[in-house]
């Protein structure tokens, strides 16, 4: 199981950012979306895939019993969607404004505020 | 004094919520504003007492111990942290009654500033490492919109590549964080300290570093990541991206330095070493960078680039020293710099513009805010006794010590070229004579109330640099004590996990 995330984790960083480095600011959002599937992914592998059963102690018990599941990186994970959900909605805005403002969706175009 | 942790988080959010309240209602949201910033400053001031005088401080939240729960920690570095904090907070809040337009304040300006007040402490507080992701998307977060708000065409384009770089950061921080759990099975920097003191996983430790490296170093911006900066902090209005330049960078700073001290201290013949060659690209490119520039904003916004790259220095040095160094170039650095952009936003106000070419004539008009530039100015380029001397000297006296040439030579000469930019400020925009038919306005055309605004946290931050530069004894020993807590980080641990175990 981890190998086969392994390479899903590989190939949503290399589709991320691939599109990040597009000049073009829809393929550059999507890219971002891409990546931080990978990093929430990653985080669920490293934090180890065990099938353990759900983390809940048993009423009278000081431990839960057997093997279980770790619920941290799920919690992490969880954290992670939300936050990139919102910053992914901004960053949907922000580019649908510069749409309007700029009349564009070339990255080569942005320049006057770098000279 | 513990639960007091709380409140540098827990007051801004509060603020927050009210402005939101009274959204329409401008007048009581800038009450409000001016409240909450004094308040956390005075907070902040009484937190750094107590860790002066008890040692660190923790709030276990929620009462769950130390390695499950999320923990907050004020040692002497997040206090220093804090109370800069608080300070510019306050500054900017009270500079922003006289700057901010009508329209922005009614969309969310104030409640905006409170948030990210919220995430900037709560960054400086946490001791957790999830949790400093939490804190750096809430001031994120703020800072997107707060640069973005107004819509300007120059601003939207400074926010995309703003946004876009620390989206990356972000993405990559939470990678580490992932592989750093799968490692070690805990996420409180306390407890990683001593998880990762073991000699096992060397290779993966170095690796998983360096994602951090490059993670804080995009929001530090340090070379070559640095591309963000320049590009987007001389687009919103004056306040906004005098508390981005204070403070938004010196938060990757200050992660950096935490992280790096706490939690990555295994082969310090490494990690450190190739830091301390990206401080000297960092300090080298940014002041070169300035030197093509001719906007007041955007010449500063390269010098943020290039003193990052001293207050890295000292990190990648890793002495007692020179971590001493670091602590001392941020305290100096933060009030300087914001204080400077609060210049540029006066300028900006007397003279309509702040392209060097287009202006002129602004010691004529207004010599007192020429002073009050050359004393920030003058600290900027480290000329005795200001602050910025002593800062720039420890760094430099430390990496002789070392035997890092190259890198005094760095340090020195960047120093100078430092005063050639401001140099540069000084000659286009208070010395020459006025542009033809734009005459600069002196301060006295400015309204009374509004000139005390502007006028009142220039002239206290520009205090503090004297004082600074005066009572350096006492701010170097302060510096000093900080290093020492950093560099033997037993206390912070104990503090945090309770128990001693032999290191």
């Amino acid at each position: 199981m981890e190998a086969i995330l392994a390479v899903v984790i590989g190939v949503l960083y290399a589709t991320g950012l691939y599109l990040m480095m597009r000049r073009n600011i829809a393929k550059f959002i999507i890219g971002l979306a891409l990546l931080s599937h990978g990093a929430n992914l990653l985080i669920f592998t490293a934090g180890g895939l065990s099938r353990g059963k759900a983390p809940i102690i048993p009423e009278g018990a000081e431990a839960p019993a057997g093997l279980i599941a770790d619920p941290l990186p799920q919690a992490l994970i969880l954290t992670a969607i939300v936050i990139s959900f919102a910053l992914l909605a901004f960053a949907l805005v922000l580019f649908l404004r510069t749409h309007q403002e700029i009349r564009t969706d070339d990255m080569e175009r942005l320049r006057s505020t770098d000279r | 004094m513990n639960a007091w942790l709380i409140a540098p988080v827990a007051l801004p959010l509060f603020a927050a919520i009210l402005s939101l309240a009274l959204r329409t209602r401008v007048r009581f949201q800038r009450i409000v504003s001016v409240c909450a910033n004094a308040a956390a400053l005075s907070i902040a001031l009484a937190l750094f007492n107590a860790v002066r005088t008890d040692g660190v401080l923790v709030l276990q939240l929620g009462s769950w111990p130390a390695p499950f729960g999320i923990t907050f920690v004020a040692d002497l570095f997040s206090a220093i942290m804090l109370v800069l904090s608080g300070l510019m907070g306050l500054a900017v809040a009270v500079y922003g009654l006289a700057t901010m337009d009508e329209a922005r304040e009614r969309h969310g300006y104030h409640m905006l500033f409170h948030v990210l007040m919220m995430g900037v402490n709560g960054a400086f507080l946490t001791g957790d490492l999830f949790n400093l992701y939490v804190w750096f998307e809430v001031m994120l977060m703020a800072s997107f919109v707060l640069l973005s708000l107004g819509g300007e065409r120059a601003q939207l384009e400074g926010a995309i590549k703003y946004v876009a770089l620390n989206f990356l950061s972000s993405a990559l921080f939470l990678a580490g964080v992932g592989i750093l759990y799968g490692i070690s099975g805990t996420l409180n920097m306390a407890d990683l300290s001593q998880v990762l003191a073991q000699p096992a996983h060397q290779g993966i430790i170095n690796m998983i570093s360096m994602l951090f490296l490059v993670a804080f170093g995009i929001k530090a911006a340090l070379f070559p990541l640095f591309f963000w900066l320049p590009a987007s902090y001389h687009t919103p209005p004056h306040p906004v991206s005098a508390i981005f330049a204070g403070l938004l960078t010196k938060v990757g700073v200050y992660a950096l330095i935490r992280v790096f001290t706490l939690v990555f201290r295994q082969d310090v013949a490494f990690t450190h070493q190739i830091i301390l060659i990206l401080a000297a690209f960092t300090m080298v490119t940014g002041v070169l960078g300035a030197a093509a520039q001719m906007d007041i904003r955007r010449i500063l916004s390269f010098h943020i680039v290039s003193q990052i790259g001293y207050m890295v220095m000292g990190l990648g040095l890793f002495t007692e020293l020179a971590l001493a160094g670091s602590v001392f170039y941020i305290m100096h650095h933060i009030i300087v710099k914001t204080n400077l952009f609060l210049v540029a936003g006066v300028v900006q106000r007397l003279a309509g513009s702040n392209e060097l070419k287009k202006i002129g004539g602004v010691y004529r008009a207004a010599p007192w805010l020429a002073v009050l530039f050359l004393v920030p100015a003058l600290s900027l380029a480290g000329i005795p006794p200001l602050s910025g001397f002593f800062a720039k000297l420890t760094l430099i006296v430390d990496a002789l010590r070392g035997g890092s040439w190259a890198m005094a030579a760095v340090a020195l000469s960047v120093g100078l070229l430092t005063l050639f930019s401001m140099t540069k400020i000084w000659n286009e925009v208070f010395w020459k004579p006025a542009p033809e038919g734009k005459p600069t306005l002196p301060l006295a055309a400015i309204p009374v109330r509004e000139r005390i605004a502007l006028l009142l946290p220039i002239i206290v931050l520009a205090t503090c640099t004297v004082c600074i530069g005066l009572g350096s004894g006492w701010m170097f020993d302060l510096a000093r004590q900080t290093a020492e807590q950093l560099l033997d980080p037993r206390d912070y641990v104990t503090a945090v996990l309770g128990v001693t175990e032999a290191p």
